[in-house]
């Protein structure tokens, strides 16, 4: 269980206290987060570490998961890659299952707290006992919505506005609406196995069990094997870098047996790297939290190629061990690395080479990078930033229209 | 012998919450348009992000506009015009609107081909909301004021020197106020008022701040 307390030394005693206050001023508002799964995916990684913490600081916080057949988690899947662009074959009645769910849902739920928070369209519907309550609510969407099917947009974008405020994960994913946007990033937890500080004889083990040398700077990217985040792209830039530095490629990712498409995907990239000794290719359990967190504390430069991107919290995750990333400037990426300040943004495979031979080749400006990119992420990518926002957020829903709020 | 304030000055600091307003440009065109409508909150964000959000970065760079021009429209001129802009010769967010305008109607008259930002480098246009918290600092005297200050945080120093001056248009930065209003030390507020608080970090800015009070307080009596 995470404790509150156990961020002090991370962040220091005045942004805790200063979260602390804030909470203060929220003593006994309760809370009550609602989503569609209790496990697995981020929306349900960020409630494990953020529910409790809320409790802690006197902010008494429910998390609800709503409930729903298999026909209306296959509806919401499609409204889910139509809000993202993709094109699907939506009925009449996909709709009628969806209004039918939140109805049941409803007969099932208490949600007279002071705050409702939903995540996501799975249980945007719920926002039709809002007038019986006469609480506040907040609609929080964690995908890209700047290009959404107009079919499904139609439908829920009447839902979405009748909420007191939404947020979203990046500028980027936000569209005109007729209701506050607030903007809240997503965040990584300092005291995860997948972050924390590890003792380089821990680096060293875990390189040396996974058959990593260390005789070259080794140039990462961890990613699953899908073919927005360019894999391919990555070994051409690698490539095109390689005639004039000396280095090594690691192309690290999650198992890809329950994903066809990544089985595929890993099948292709083995079949390009078929006999180059300067390439690795490493396939890891989803566990690896500790394996990644080595990879990229050995790692020179790490790289995030991504042809299309969620926030890509990866990047977060580089930076904060000080390394120099270089990522597409596509997602929540631009919003991580401030190009040429907090890391390299780049547009193109010539591009990414480039940037790979000139923080090979001048370290120390790929050290200010890194420790610049961990200040950036220290002040807006770890989870007590997060706190910090939910606890702005609802403090605001008191202050509908002001820019200045005295507390 | 120490002079009592006729007013204490009370230390408070802030945090932000930043809105989004759905608005981006992607070219210069774009960027004047909607530089012509957003509430002065907008024009207050993308000039002074920078100030308060890296700290750890050089001065450099200023603002967002300027960062935005050179980094992604590869418009360097345009960029250094947005960079030199004195913003602390402003007395409201309105002129410095009209300062950022006239700028980009002088580039797009004498302008050639217009840049596109690459997909993904679009500039949202966004607000901070601030939120305003007490300190346990609050002085009576300059040797309070200068323990004050060396305690509070960046966030304490930013509200008072940038946002009580221009934001929130009073004349001038807080404690240059309370230095001349309520203490009398019309020199040390005047010499205070005259540092550039745009060309240096808040750290800087804070040493810099409690070195001209120091010395202040190191003067003989009279």
């Amino acid at each position: 269980m995470i404790r509150f307390e156990d961020y002090v030394p991370i962040v220091g005693e005045a942004v805790t206290d200063e979260l602390r206050l804030l909470a203060d001023r929220l003593r006994g508002t309760t809370v009550c987060h609602v989503n569609s799964t209790p496990v697995g995916g981020g929306v349900a990684e960020i409630l494990t570490q953020m529910v409790p913490l809320l409790n802690q600081l006197g902010v008494p916080t429910e998390w609800h998961v709503i409930k729903g057949g298999d026909r209306f988690f296959a509806v919401t899947k499609k409204f889910h890659n139509a809000l993202h662009g993709v094109s699907q074959e939506i009925t009449d009645d996909d709709f009628v299952v969806y209004r039918s769910t939140q109805e049941d849902n409803l007969t099932q739920l208490n949600l007279d707290n002071d705050i409702v928070f939903v995540h996501d369209p799975q249980p945007a519907g719920l926002i039709a006992r809002k007038a019986a309550l006469g609480n506040h609510w907040i609609w929080r969407c964690h995908i890209d919505l700047s290009d959404p099917d107009p079919r499904v947009w139609t439908f829920l974008e009447p839902l979405i506005e009748r909420y007191d405020a939404t947020v979203f994960s990046a500028p980027a994913f936000a569209r005109r609406l007729g209701v506050r946007q607030v903007l809240i990033a997503p965040s990584i937890d300092p005291l995860s196995d997948k972050n924390r500080d590890l003792p380089p004889e821990t680096i060293d083990a875990v390189l040396t069990r996974l058959q990593i040398p260390r005789d070259k700077p080794l140039i990462t990217q961890v990613s699953r094997f899908d073919r927005l985040k360019d894999p391919i792209g990555v070994i051409e830039a690698f490539r095109l870098a390689r005639a004039y530095v000396d280095g090594r490629l690691l192309l690290v990712g999650g198992s890809a047996d329950d994903d066809p498409e990544g089985k595929q995907v890993l099948a292709e990239v083995r079949e390009r790297v078929a006999g180059a000794d300067d390439v690795l290719v490493l396939e890891l359990p989803p566990t690896s939290h500790v394996e990644i967190n080595a990879i990229q504390r050995a790692s020179t430069v790490v790289l995030q190629k991504s042809l299309k991107e969620g926030f890509g919290l990866t990047v977060s995750e580089a930076l904060w061990k000080g390394k120099p990333v270089i990522g597409s400037a596509v997602g929540g990426i631009p919003l991580q690395i401030i190009h040429r300040h907090t890391g390299i943004l780049t547009h193109s495979i010539e591009g990414t080479a480039y940037w790979i031979k000139q923080l090979i080749n001048e370290p120390d400006y790929a050290r200010r990078l890194g420790e610049n990119g961990r200040e950036h992420v220290c002040e807006h990518f770890l989870l007590t930033r997060h706190l910090r926002d939910y606890l702005l957020l609802f403090l605001s829903l008191h202050y509908p229209g002001k820019d200045f709020i005295y507390l | 012998m120490t002079t009592i304030a006729r007013e204490p000055f009370r230390f408070v600091t802030q945090v932000v919450q930043i809105e989004l307003t759905g608005l981006k440009a992607r070219t210069v065109e774009e960027l004047l348009e909607h530089l012509r409508v957003v509430p002065p909150s907008v024009i207050h964000q993308h000039t002074h992000r920078f100030v308060s959000d890296h700290q750890f970065l050089s001065p450099e760079p200023p603002n967002d506009f300027a960062y935005w021009v050179t980094e992604m429209l590869g418009a360097r001129q345009l960029g250094e015009q947005f960079a030199a802009v004195d913003i602390v010769r402003f007395r409201s967010l309105e002129d410095l609107r009209a300062a950022m305008i006239a700028i980009l109607d002088r580039y797009l008259s004498s302008a050639g081909a217009v840049r596109c930002a690459p997909e993904g480098s679009e500039l949202h246009l966004m607000k901070a909301v601030s939120f305003i918290l007490p300190t346990p600092y609050q002085a009576t005297t300059l040797e309070d004021f200068l323990h004050g200050l060396k305690k509070v945080s960046i966030h304490s120093l930013y509200h008072h020197m940038f946002e009580a001056r221009l934001r929130l248009e009073r004349e001038q930065n807080d404690f240059s106020a309370w230095l001349a209003h309520s203490l009398g030390e019309t020199a040390l507020a005047r010499a205070i008022a005259r540092l550039d608080p745009y060309t240096q970090t808040l750290e800087g800015l804070r040493r810099r701040v409690a070195g001209l009070v120091a010395l202040r307080l190191r003067e003989p009596a009279p």
